[in-house]
């Protein structure tokens, strides 16, 4: 191809960047326009299109990649400590070590496929859960959870006689990063991020990934070694989840063992399905749903239902006050597992599936229809 | 529906602008400092201000969450002026006037922290940035304090930390933004030494089961520290991860541990179930080394004690208040709250409403919500009247200073509330400790962190 992208993805690039960067504006009738969720909103974007990477791409389950985001968070947190308070230098300490953690994970893990690796990974992570909550609690500080502190050396900040007032907080080339400074901040990630998984699945190596899902015994008797792009494509996941981490670090300098536990893991591949396996925008939006669940379900509570179904008669309401409220508050569990329900069994192909069957109504009915050749799918 | 209503105002569109400006990096150039002398995170511009109550509502202290948030909606009518007035009217000396705060009408709003620090901290924040919180309060775990009193004072928002017994609360992780009613562990370990040296004699060997974080390592090192300066000898800690149901394979090596005191330094549900489990497993029946084996829970409340139910009976521990003190001020809150949820409060009740209140005078003496004054307010204020006797807050390490209560499971308890008896109480004078031993920085009241 001699273009460096094609319309379509061009084009596709710019919607998605345009969505992103606007949040804060179309969010805000939804309860959600606010620094921390958006920042969120982001981060596990990033750590969602990463897994995609790996699940989407060549098809291994990995039920372990939170153990990459909390060693991500670790490392910044540490970073912050030793070094300097400045974001960059934690970001890539970050995005390296889970980088080098998910390679020999990776290494050990890819021997097998299938269930196999799944639970290999899966019993990698709680190695690591466990570890980071007591084994290692110098290095961790257990389930309290790993702090920034006056007394921490800061050997960078120390060196070249930055100082600071009140709390140390995470900065980036002096500037705070609190707030909606720190939801751009993630937010140019977060495109970035999208930019390279795009280029990632356009390129002779994205279609090797793809062939390992496809029949990966069939592309070694073609004489292809799969294993090295599968572990490529592990240590690359790896590392999105380790800077997806770091930035949940930059943004709020706490790194807790709970953000590597299994439910954290299962939540990744949740957020892919909900949204879409293999596709580009899919886990993005399923990170968003099940974030916006997660914070403005589990939030409200009675008293803000009654007011909602105050418009109702009085025992009518009360009945659906008591009713909704198994769904929200600390129930929101519960909604989310029927969202899901109802994905998986209406919508295999998760919410972009069920955007493509929507187009396709458009489409049909549409004079047009005719301009939109539909896409050749490889014969088998 | 509360967060449907908040539109697009214009508020956030600037915000989003200002935002914008920053991240683009030209904020340099067009703030000045100065320019925001008395501008600062939520200042309240309405007629109405909002508390935001951080609570585990789900998890191993929940049922503490519960009775925090029952005490938060007390004190709030209170300083609104409805019900009976509560301890409004015995705290010495008070500036409130049952008005709101400065005139303005206290409101709430509340979030689940699950007993887990990150979801703390999540909640404090949209409380915080969402919802307009002036002040964060709450919370049973010093884990979350911990947590979140770093966060509030990133964010220039004051915390009145709810139940947290951990030294490193008012220790080593103190912060000027965080301030604690609460008693700690240390303070227990003084309290209860003598107590446990006269019933149990001198020459013990005790066995640590240990909840493995912050609040449960500084405990074992108190009691440890506390009872081996009275003789006694510590066979083994042993860390038992936070919020474990089954504690059989923690109980099994004690019985051949040559141990004969068993110190459970956990908390919540967690207690509830280790103490159920060790008296299940025969341990108070027990004899070792001569002597009736025994079991002492450094931290217990009500709450606990009700959920353990026999096994309770004749077993000490520490308190930070008890409703059935015969004080004014108890008996106002303990009239007061029984009058509306049926139950008398626990101590997590207790510390969360004293919590609110002393903040709501700290605002009226110091005539302003900016948060520098009202620490200024809070630091070294002395009163008395909320049950606890008179009481400093302390300003080297915002650690609140008074008597301390040893209690002990009650043998024949005549209703289901009656299940702890105060078996003395420790005068402030004897659990007074130099703050300078857990090191730590406060760190600075100015400038105003601006959150977003």
């Amino acid at each position: 191809m001699p273009k460096f992208m094609s319309r379509n993805d061009l084009l596709l690039f710019a919607g998605f960047s345009l969505v992103v960067l606007t949040m804060p504006i179309w969010l805000a009738p939804f309860g959600a326009g606010y620094p921390d969720l958006l920042q969120r909103f982001m981060i596990f974007g990033i750590f969602a299109v990463g897994f995609n990477i790996l699940f989407g791409l060549t098809g291994y389950l990995s039920f372990g990649h939170a153990a990459f985001f909390g060693v991500g968070s670790y490392a910044a947190v540490w970073s912050f400590k030793l070094l300097t308070l400045d974001a960059i230098p934690a970001m890539i300490f970050a995005v390296v070590i889970s980088g080098l953690f998910a390679l020999v994970i990776g290494f050990l893990c890819l021997r097998r496929s299938g269930i196999y690796f799944s639970i290999l990974t899966l019993a990698f992570a709680q190695m690591s859960y466990n570890l980071a909550y007591s084994v290692l609690t110098p290095i961790t500080n257990g389930e309290t959870g790993l702090q920034l502190t006056l007394s921490d050396p800061r050997v960078i900040d120390a060196a070249v006689g930055q100082g600071f007032v009140g709390q140390p907080v995470p900065n980036i080339l002096g500037q705070q990063l609190s707030g909606y400074a720190g939801f751009y901040f993630c937010a140019g990630f977060l495109i970035l991020a999208f930019f390279i998984a795009q280029r990632i699945a356009g390129s002779p190596f994205g279609m090797m990934l793809k062939a390992i899902k496809s029949n990966q015994t069939r592309m070694q008797f073609t004489g292809f070694n799969t294993r090295p792009y599968a572990l490529s494509a592990f240590v690359i996941s790896g590392m999105y989840a380790g800077l997806a981490g770091a930035l949940l670090a930059v943004t709020d300098p706490l790194a807790g063992a709970e953000r590597m536990q299994w439910t954290a893991s299962g939540e990744v591949v949740l957020m892919t399905i909900l949204g879409g396996v293999g596709t580009l925008v899919g886990p993005v939006i399923g990170a968003w749903i099940i974030k916006y669940f997660e914070n403005i379900l589990s939030a409200l509570n009675d008293n803000i239902l009654a007011r909602f179904w105050s418009f109702l008669p009085e025992g009518v309401a009360d009945v659906l006050v008591k009713v909704t409220s198994k769904f929200v508050g600390d129930g929101w569990h519960l909604t989310l597992g029927l969202a899901f329900v109802i994905v998986v069994i209406f919508l295999p192909g998760g919410i972009m599936e069920g955007v493509r069957r929507v187009a396709g109504l458009f489409r049909r009915s549409g004079s047009s229809g005719a301009k939109t050749a539909p896409q050749t799918q490889p014969a088998e | 529906m509360t967060i449907l209503k908040r539109g697009l105002s214009r508020r956030r569109v600037l915000q989003t602008g200002m935002a914008g400006i920053i991240g683009s990096g030209v904020a340099p150039l067009v703030f000045t400092k100065g320019a925001w002398a008395q501008e600062f995170c939520n200042n309240p511009t309405g007629d109405t201000v909002v508390f935001g109550l951080n609570l585990p509502l789900t998890g191993t202290y929940a049922e503490e969450g519960a009775d925090e948030q029952r005490a938060y909606e007390l004190a709030i009518a209170h300083l609104n002026g409805e019900g009976d007035g509560g301890l409004l009217n015995v705290l010495q000396p008070s500036a409130l006037k049952g008005n709101g705060i400065l005139g303005k009408k206290v409101t709430y709003v509340s979030s689940d922290s699950q007993t887990k620090s990150d979801v703390a901290r999540a909640g404090a924040t949209r409380m915080i940035e969402r919802d307009g919180a002036i002040m964060i309060t709450g919370g049973s775990s010093s884990g979350e304090a911990i947590a979140v009193q770093g966060l509030c004072q990133e964010m220039g928002v004051i915390f009145m930390a709810g139940l947290t017994h951990s030294n490193d609360t008012t220790g080593k992780d103190k912060r000027r933004y965080g301030f604690r009613h609460f008693f700690n562990a240390y303070q227990s370990g003084i309290g209860l030494a003598p107590v446990l040296g006269d019933s149990y004699g001198k020459d013990r060997r005790a066995y640590h089961l240990t909840a493995d974080y912050t609040w449960g390592w500084t405990q074992e090192e108190s009691i440890k520290n506390a009872t081996e300066a009275l003789g006694w000898e510590t066979v083994a800690a042993v860390r038992t991860p936070l919020g474990a149901t089954d504690y059989s394979q923690y109980l099994t090596p004690i019985l051949n541990s040559g141990a004969d005191v068993l110190i459970l330094n956990h908390y919540g549900l967690d207690m509830v179930n280790s103490l159920t489990q060790a008296v299940q497993f025969g341990m108070r029946d027990r004899q070792a080394n001569g002597k009736d084996f025994q079991i002492v829970t450094p931290l217990i409340s009500e709450l606990m004690a009700k959920g353990a139910g026999e096994s309770v009976k004749g077993i000490f521990g520490t308190s930070n208040w008890h409703w059935n003190l015969q004080d004014p001020g108890s008996i106002a809150f303990t009239k007061s709250f029984g009058a509306k949820y049926g139950s008398p409060p626990s101590q997590a009740a207790h510390t969360a409403y004293v919590q609110a209140l002393l903040y709501a005078d700290a605002v009226e003496r110091a005539g302003t919500f900016y948060p520098p004054e009202v620490i200024k307010a809070l630091e070294g204020f002395e009163f008395d009247g909320m049950g606890n006797g008179p009481t400093v807050y302390r300003a080297d390490d915002h650690q609140c200073i008074k008597s301390v209560l040893v209690v002990q499971g009650n043998e024949s308890p005549t209703s289901e509330f009656d299940v702890l008896n105060v078996f003395q109480e420790i005068d402030r004078d004897t659990v007074t400790y130099d703050p300078t031993i857990f090191g730590g920085e406060l760190g600075e009241a100015e400038p105003v962190p601006m959150c977003a």
